[in-house]
């Protein structure tokens, strides 16, 4: 048996090793001071950081980028509460029609989503701007909020919302009693994850904000140019740091919101 | 919607989904469907003319650029489905029958992470890693076993298979894990109890019951990256397009929208004839073991 099993461990940790891989580089190149990324490293410097700070484009597509992510993990958790809600706890004709339809976006090609889109609001003569990537943003959001939120909805206890009807509180009372309160880890979870989703989508924002920068449509412009990777490494350690954290958070909410329902604990995001 | 035979919990329920499909339908499904139209309509000059034609679809199929790139993307998604599928599986079968239940969901995190960072710069690293000037080259030169960079890694079809491999890793994961979790273990000790050893109890049970999961990864990996439009612009150099960058040049760039319509239609035609298609060989499949 252990044999096998330290194979299989190995295994497992070299194919970590290659998911990283990429991403432990990154901060690498941001702190080296020499212009070109490549071995060896030259020395230590913050440079990149400070200049990618003076840059006013890149302050702009960072406005925009959290504009956008906070508009639409906001709409993108409401509308995720309300199907997660739906979907565990009532039985309705077409339900698993309805639902595969809602989860869609969470394998479709983006292109397709974000081609198709601007079709329509070139064809309706909407301007493009950060408000026609919220829309976008949105509706790729929400699948990933509903597959948490119905992770916290199913494990929720019916009797408890049955209990507060018997004392007397309303629908609406006992569902802001007593289901909101417990719910509420993943309704955080679910934020996050959506804010970090948008945070770094491209292609959406790529086709559907017009002339305005994003961070992603952002990096993407500064690629070609090969005096500006050093402070895009720059940037990119401050995006995956800023990933990290995020998940970091809503793992802690998830785990908590599990514990507190007296759950076991059985899976990750997905 | 509400019938007034429909009982109380379905009127309740379909009044709560409604929100969320409703915008469904105005953000997916109404574009989806305008493309479908466009796709029979006529190009004009800066507009798209009410004509209905065929036109579009017969230039499509028979263009042999489309048919090339078409090919090439069906190529490339499934030499990265087979490759991530595969390298998946022993990690799945890992973090289900080694790990201890308390340390699982640690992995799980562990293995999540890279995949919720920017897939753009990860894209790009790749580049960076392979590249001309990049960390092998430079590392190789530097150690002084090559004298000129390799120039066979970037901009060729194999770095796209390994730039998507790794973006779609954790999508892979996830399914066979969860199918493998639900596996009756007592199954497996049946098995070596009937005399079979662990490599004919894995061909035999393991693997069929972990069918499930290792269909819904193919899938998850399959479709998503048939469309990607990223790794074919820095990966590939710009140079060997994709299906997605070919809808995007035909849409924008050469404003032809039902052309354009046509192709992006054309593509998921084809990525749904070969889900079925995969779907039915592995039903039929199953079927034949049990």
């Amino acid at each position: 048996m252990s044999g096998r099993s330290n194979g299989l461990r190995s295994y497992a940790l070299l194919y970590l090793l290659f998911l990283y891989a990429p991403i432990l580089l990154l901060p690498l190149f941001a702190f080296n001071s020499g212009t070109i990324i490549a071995f060896p490293l030259q020395g230590f410097t913050t440079d990149w950081f400070t200049q990618m700070w003076g840059n006013p484009t890149l302050r702009r597509a960072l406005s925009n980028s959290l504009i956008i992510a906070v508009s639409a993990s906001v709409m993108a958790t409401c509308l995720g509460v309300f199907a997660a809600r739906a979907s565990t706890r009532f039985t309705f004709p077409g339900k698993g029609g309805i639902m595969g339809f809602i989860m869609l976006p969470m394998v479709l090609p983006e292109i397709i989503v974000a081609m198709s889109l601007l079709v329509v609001l070139l064809g309706l003569g909407v301007e493009l701007s950060i408000l026609t990537v919220i829309l976008g943003h949105t509706l790729i959001c929400m699948p990933y909020g509903i597959a948490i939120l119905s992770t916290a909805f199913s494990s929720l206890d019916r009797s408890l919302e049955e209990a507060a009807y018997d004392l007397g509180e309303t629908k609406w009372g006992a569902f802001r009693l007593i289901t909101l309160p417990l719910v509420m880890p993943g309704i955080i979870s679910s934020l996050l994850i959506s804010f970090t989703i948008s945070l770094d989508e491209f292609i959406i924002a790529f086709f559907l904000a017009g002339t305005e920068p994003t961070l992603p449509t952002y990096i993407f412009s500064q690629l070609r140019f090969p005096k500006q990777i050093p402070s895009i490494m720059a940037l990119g350690t401050v995006l995956v740091a800023l990933s990290i954290l995020l998940l970091g958070i809503g793992e802690y909410f998830r785990r908590r919101g599990i514990a507190r329902m007296g759950g076991k604990n059985g899976g990750g995001f997905l | 919607m509400a019938k007034p035979g429909m009982d109380r919990e379905a009127r309740q329920g379909l009044t709560l989904i409604a929100p969320p499909f409703l915008y469904a339908l105005a953000i997916l499904a109404a574009p989806v469907l305008t493309i479908l139209s466009y796709s029979f309509l006529t190009d004009g000059y800066l507009e798209v003319i009410g004509e209905f034609t065929f036109g579009n679809y017969i230039q499509v199929w028979s263009d042999p650029i489309v048919r090339a790139v078409l090919l090439r993307s069906l190529a490339v998604s499934a030499a990265v489905t087979v490759v991530t599928v595969l390298l998946a599986f022993p990690v799945a079968y890992y973090l289900s029958f080694v790990v201890k239940p308390e340390r699982k969901s640690m992995w799980l995190f562990l293995i999540t992470i890279p995949f919720w960072t920017s897939y753009l710069i990860r894209v790009f690293l790749w580049k960076v890693i392979l590249g001309y000037n990049g960390v092998i080259n430079s590392s190789l030169t530097g150690l002084g076993i090559i004298d000129q960079p390799l120039t066979f890694i970037l901009y060729n079809v194999n770095s796209m298979v390994l730039t998507l491999a790794h973006a779609y890793a954790p999508f892979a994961i996830l399914p066979i894990f969860v199918a493998l979790e639900k596996i009756d273990r007592s199954l497996l000790e049946a098995g070596r109890d009937l005399g079979e050893n662990r490599l004919m109890t894995f061909w035999r049970v393991t693997l069929p019951l972990a069918m499930p999961g290792v269909v819904a990864a193919v899938l998850i990996v399959f479709i998503p990256t048939i469309g990607d439009y990223v790794t074919p612009e820095l990966i590939g150099g710009g140079k060997i397009p994709m299906i997605a960058n070919l809808i995007q040049v035909q849409m924008l760039a050469l404003d032809n929208r039902p052309l354009g319509s046509a192709l992006a239609v054309t593509a998921m035609l084809v990525v749904a004839v070969v889900s079925l298609i995969f779907l039915w060989l592995n039903r039929r499949f199953l079927r034949v073991k049990q």
